[in-house]
């Protein structure tokens, strides 16, 4: 790679030299994240990458220490968990930790996406490292879901139950696919082995997508708070020391207040009827997924038929994907938008509703206020998009970043 | 606005930047220990672990001439009830005769300094390469020197459980106990 950019750098150090001639990782490191040029007016939410990249490392070094010492098997899984929790050292730690991490993972994942949506980050020629995102963004859902049924509680049993019933809507082979799922006719010991495997192998998974899904961003660079391209150095400053600092302290926040949940509200989170071993004979009152899952979950409650449901519930990750193309308006970030910048609160609005309906029984208001939600979902990426591309009148773009930043400072 | 205490630099002398990025790395470096201890202390033994690190026994039923295996730390614990013959026997061994010198009174001391020599308890694991020697159960082969032999590879142990012949380099190992009556002894 050296050899085809340029002329090589020189590095001072013998040793760092002979290597970086046989394999640059050096160069690499320094071209990518040291002088790489990056826009100079990120605000915080360009941190939540950052953010995230440390919680996927957290997850995996949590995970591999419990799975040290997690027996998958139906006897043993509940009290292995327990034996964790109070026998071994420091066990209770990082079990929360992996716990609460699950949740800030989410979290953050959250806000990028928000961010995403808001700065018009997955339009050309950004597409693919949009796509890339939400395929991330599903693997994380099937490893999260996966990892909550391995405590073997009421919820990780009945949680897992409806789920994986969901796929006996596909007409004709729906069952056997459920039963191939299960690997018997309920879940059972075959079900859990299979998915602490998968749960082990996920991670790893999304790490390699999260590589991909770096470079296709390093290609063009970040998007930025204005939309606009970059248009030279005087609109951009070296990523070390500007963002790796700043990305810093932004972690450091986002670790105070996960540390927070962790030591002081660890089971604030979840579902108090997971400390209840499973029984496959006694179904809970409520069946509830964990928070990230609840806007999903009223979605798919809210269409009556079984079939139809499920459809708008991978739909409503589908229609993620198509995001590049249904948004027609040329200008990138909302900034400039004065019509759609509403609608996008809107819809986070609207997802926080269809979370606290996926967290009540569908009883009473609950269902048409999840129906409402839910038309409101696929209207947004359906119709409001495509449509208000065309005929919304965006705001004057700034000619430059350095000139936007030199105006505000003046 | 130069603060007297840090100095602008120059000349040798520490700057501003400077003192910021030691006290900067030095926090870092607490932090990273902190943030590593959990996951290092986590493969230490857990407290199921370290319950069983230590067992108490009852050898009231165990008579003169007869011997227990009891599982210790995931090992076998021999427990012998020796004759006075078998004690006289390992009194009178020479230490120069000896590969491991030790004498048998020092072999059956618990803890507490006191001395019964009735009661010889071993850890039952061949100092050579780790086999359970023969010579604890009724029948067993106990060797040329009548105490245990390991079929491995031929080690030889006496009366007191010290190597006389064959590979082993050391005395079958005595460990940690504590006679808490005539009748109970807390081993580890």
């Amino acid at each position: 790679m050296a050899s085809t950019h340029g002329t090589p750098p020189v590095f001072d150090n013998k040793v760092i030299a002979w290597i970086d001639h046989r394999l640059p990782i050096f160069s690499y490191l320094e071209k990518e994240y040291h002088t790489f040029p990056t826009p100079r007016n990120f605000n915080y939410f360009w941190n939540f990458g950052a953010i995230a990249t440390v919680m996927l490392v957290v997850m995996i070094a949590t995970g591999i220490v419990l799975a040290t010492n997690y027996t998958p098997h139906v006897t043993m899984a509940f009290d292995s968990v327990e034996r964790i929790m109070r026998d071994v050292p420091s066990g209770w730690l990082i079990r929360y930790l992996h716990m609460n991490g699950a949740s800030f993972f989410f979290i953050a994942v959250y806000i990028h996406i928000f961010r995403g949506l808001y700065y018009g980050s997955y339009k050309a020629p950004r597409e693919l490292l949009w796509i890339l995102g939400v395929i991330i963004l599903l693997l994380m859902m099937a490893t999260a879901f996966m990892g909550y049924v391995l405590p073997w509680g009421q919820m990780s049993f009945w949680g897992a139950t409806v789920i994986t019933n969901l796929f006996s809507a596909i007409p004709v082979v729906g069952q056997s696919i459920v039963d191939w799922l299960w690997g018997g006719f309920a879940i059972d010991n075959p079900t859990l082995n299979r998915f602490y495997a998968l749960h082990y192998l996920l991670p790893f998974v999304i790490v390699g997508v999260v590589a991909l899904h770096v470079v296709a961003l390093h290609v063009h660079g970040s998007n930025n708070p204005l939309g606009i391209d970059t248009k030279g150095p005087q609109d951009t400053v070296p990523f070390h020391p500007y963002y790796t600092m700043k990305d810093g302290f932004g972690v450091a926040v986002f670790l105070m207040v996960y540390a927070g949940f962790t030591f002081f509200a660890p089971n604030f989170m979840g579902d108090p009827a997971n400390y209840i071993p499973a029984n496959p004979l006694v179904t809970p009152t409520h069946i509830v997924p964990e928070w990230y899952f609840l806007p999903f979950y009223a979605i798919l409650r809210a269409i009556p038929d079984k079939l139809g449901g499920v459809i708008a519930m991978f739909g409503s990750i589908g229609v993620l994907f198509l995001l590049p193309w249904l948004d027609t308006s040329r200008v990138r970030s909302c900034t400039f938008r004065p019509i759609y910048k509403w609608f996008v609160f809107v819809l986070v609005i609207d997802v926080v509703v269809l979370g606290f309906c996926g967290a009540h029984p569908p009883e009473g208001f609950w269902v048409p206020l999840a129906q409402l939600g839910t038309l409101y979902y696929f209207f947004h990426f359906l119709i409001l998009l495509p449509i208000l591309g065309k005929i919304e009148r965006p705001l004057p773009l700034p000619p430059s970043i350095a000139e936007s930043v030199l105006k505000k400072a003046a | 606005m130069a603060s007297p205490s840090i100095p602008a630099g120059g000349h040798g002398e520490p700057s501003r930047r400077d003192f910021l990025m030691v006290a900067t790395g030095a926090l870092g470096a607490v932090g990273t220990i902190a943030v590593a201890w959990p996951f290092i202390n986590n493969l230490n033994p857990a407290a199921d672990t370290l319950a069983l690190s230590t067992v108490e026994v009852n050898v009231q039923p165990i008579q003169v001439g007869q011997a227990v295996t009891v599982k210790w730390r995931g090992k076998p614990l021999f427990i012998r009830h020796r004759t006075p013959e078998e004690i006289k026997t390992a009194e009178a061994v020479p230490l120069s005769e000896l590969r491991d010198p030790q004498t048998d009174n020092s072999r059956v001391t618990d803890t507490a300094k006191k001395v019964r020599p009735e009661w010889l308890i071993m850890i039952g694991v061949c100092t050579h390469l780790g086999c359970v020697p023969l010579g604890n159960k009724p029948g067993d082969p106990k060797g040329p020197y009548d105490g245990w032999f390991c079929p491995c590879h031929g080690s030889a142990y006496d009366t007191s459980g010290r190597i006389r012949q064959g590979p082993a380099p050391k005395n079958l190992e005595i460990p940690p106990y504590l006679f808490t009556s005539d009748t109970l002894v807390r081993v580890g």
